[in-house]
């Protein structure tokens, strides 16, 4: 059937394959790689070792593909080819023009899967960043929440996309917010976890301070600095004496 | 009415069993049957009489006294303000508008009553085999590695939220990940359940996984340290710098100077020393000196008992009273 376009492989009307394959389902946090980019040898370089029948897998994809084969042999070729897609993939989104592609896509890819968006916290920006070679995954690290993305193999978005995507793109980086859940009986927060969260909140405060002494906007919405931590107390004042005692009868 | 418990499919069941209903426990008859149970609920939920009777099942009377032979037990809770609306509700027969309206006063209410039903001893212990069964799924963060996750409110009042669940683990609240339960409101879990959980059962090792949960981990014997009224190994297990994610360019990592850098890592973040966090024992090195006050901040630790043996009895009733029940808490924990 490929081979009806063989002839026509050079017109934008080609990329059959590819088309097919961005918008079959769980594949939607892939971008259209660029038939320039596929055909450039120089971007290929060491992946013919990576994929088997590496050729016939790279026309399937270039829809240039016209060996005849039985079934199970195209089948093999077409899971090749996925991979192939896949490898190239987390090359081409590191390039200026994979770049582009990417935030366009990023309403697709979700928001951060599943850390509730206090207020702005999170816009809808959330990308793909992967970890080991498992499965995609989120900023901040969330595993995705369909099961259809858990067959993406992670390495075909690469270790570093999110992160220069970020740097090149600085806008999108989500503004920050440090409000959080804190676990709470009956109104009064649970000792254990409030120690931890005013510990955590000193750290947030030294690094703040670390960052004003550079120079450094935190990206944080309001930047307040030294002074949240004062805030806590405050807050914790504000329960009274009544309630910083209850919430420790509540721990036993 | 009382019949309605033999049947298969009562409204309670029927409705957990809806799709999206899945966290729900189902609420035992005596609960609801319980007056006290229901105080100012009346207030919260329109046509809060027809609703109730939805939940429980009870026939729409036509003749009052029937339904009172039949059921006795049941007109304890509902009679009084059953006479109060007799009147007005007399005339009017039941059309279908008004049944759709009754069934979603009826899925308030149950949700309002389930917010008090599962901080109460046999609601939780209900949920606490729904845990135990997974039915609350997992926390979503790649380093919690499946942790099991608890459902909760961010807010008592219906309307405001819908329900989350909370991630013992790395102590943060998260949107279940299936959209059918973006229907169901938080406040029908309520903001107390999740830590309330926590404390009610300390036994349960948060640092299992899995089929561990199932076959019911508990905290083994030599790990039970406390600290903070938890056992030291169930603070926050996903947390701390090994577990936190790191962002790399091409294996180099990304500094927090960076306009892209990472800057929520305080969130994830824990001390390597945990005892770090024992505040009251802290304060009582840091002051040798200052054996006043505070009388319940100096119940953790070990080297504090000096500062208990010192502390004075008749130090305000109101302190007075934290120490025996925190004593009370731990020595039943162990």
């Amino acid at each position: 059937m490929m081979e009806e376009f063989a002839s026509e492989s050079d017109s934008d009307y080609t990329s059959y394959w590819r088309d097919w394959f961005i918008s079959s389902r769980g594949n939607e946090y892939f971008c259209e790689i660029d038939e320039d980019y596929l055909t450039d040898r120089f971007n290929l370089t060491g992946l013919n070792t990576e994929v088997q029948y590496y050729q016939y897998a790279l026309d399937l994809i270039t829809d240039v593909f016209d060996l005849d084969c039985d079934d199970d042999m195209r089948e093999t070729i077409e899971k090749s080819a996925r991979h192939l897609y896949g490898l190239i993939h987390a090359r081409y989104i590191v390039t200026t023009r994979g770049l582009a592609k990417m935030p366009t896509l990023a309403s697709v890819q979700g928001s951060s899967a599943g850390r509730i968006h206090y207020y702005q916290w999170a816009k809808p920006m959330r990308l793909i960043r992967n970890l080991s070679n498992s499965t995609v995954f989120v900023a901040r690290m969330y595993t995705i929440p369909s099961l259809a993305h858990a067959a993406i193999d992670g390495a075909y978005f690469g270790t570093s996309f999110h992160n220069i995507m970020f740097q090149v793109y600085p806008a999108l980086v989500p503004s920050k917010s440090a409000e959080r859940y804190i676990p709470r009986v009956y109104g009064f927060k649970v000792h254990a976890a409030a120690t931890l969260i005013r510990w955590q909140n000193s750290q947030r405060a030294d690094m703040l301070r670390r960052l004003r002494k550079l120079e450094v906007e935190s990206g944080f919405k309001e930047d307040m600095g030294g002074d949240d931590l004062d805030e806590e107390e405050d807050e914790d004042e504000e329960l009274g004496v009544d309630g910083a005692q209850d919430a420790m009868h509540v721990v036993g | 009415m009382s019949s309605s418990s033999g049947t298969p499919e009562s409204w309670i069941s029927s409705f957990c069993s809806l799709l999206g209903h899945e966290y729900f426990a189902e609420v035992s008859e005596e609960f609801i049957e319980d007056d006290f149970n229901l105080t100012g609920l009346q207030t919260q939920v329109a046509m809060y009489k027809e609703a109730l009777e939805m939940i429980l099942d009870v026939e729409p009377e036509e003749d009052d006294e029937d339904e009172e032979e039949e059921d006795e037990e049941e007109d304890e809770s509902i009679e009084g303000v059953e006479r109060m609306r007799h009147g007005e509700r007399r005339n009017h027969s039941r059309i279908a508008s008004d049944l759709s309206v009754i069934e979603s006063s009826a899925e308030m209410l149950y949700g309002l009553i389930h917010q008090r039903f599962i901080c109460s001893r046999a609601g939780i212990q209900q949920m606490s085999e729904k845990y135990e069964l997974g039915h609350f799924g997992v926390c979503p963060r790649s380093h919690c590695d499946q942790a099991r996750t608890l459902p909760v409110g961010l807010s008592d009042i219906p309307g405001e939220e819908t329900v989350k669940l909370f991630c013992p683990s790395c102590l943060d609240v998260y949107v279940p990940p299936n959209s059918r339960f973006q229907t169901v409101d938080g406040a029908f879990f309520g903001r107390t359940f999740g830590a309330l959980f926590l404390l009610t059962f300390p036994e349960y090792d948060l640092t299992k996984r899995g089929a561990d949960v199932l076959a019911g981990a508990r905290v083994p014997e030599d790990d039970k340290e406390m600290l903070n009224g938890m056992y030291r190994c169930n603070i926050a297990p996903s947390l701390g710098r090994s577990r936190i994610y790191e962002p790399r360019i091409y294996g180099f990592r990304v500094s927090e100077v960076a306009r892209s850098g990472p800057r929520m890592q305080w969130l994830r973040d824990k001390p390597n020393d945990l005892s770090e966090l024992d505040e009251a024992r802290r304060f009582a090195e840091e002051n040798p000196e200052s054996d006043d006050d505070d009388e319940s901040m100096n119940l953790n630790g070990r080297s504090v008992r000096r500062l208990r043996q010192r502390r004075r009895n008749g130090a305000g009733g109101g302190g007075g009273g934290g120490s025996p029940m925190e004593t009370n808490g731990a020595e039943s924990e162990l």
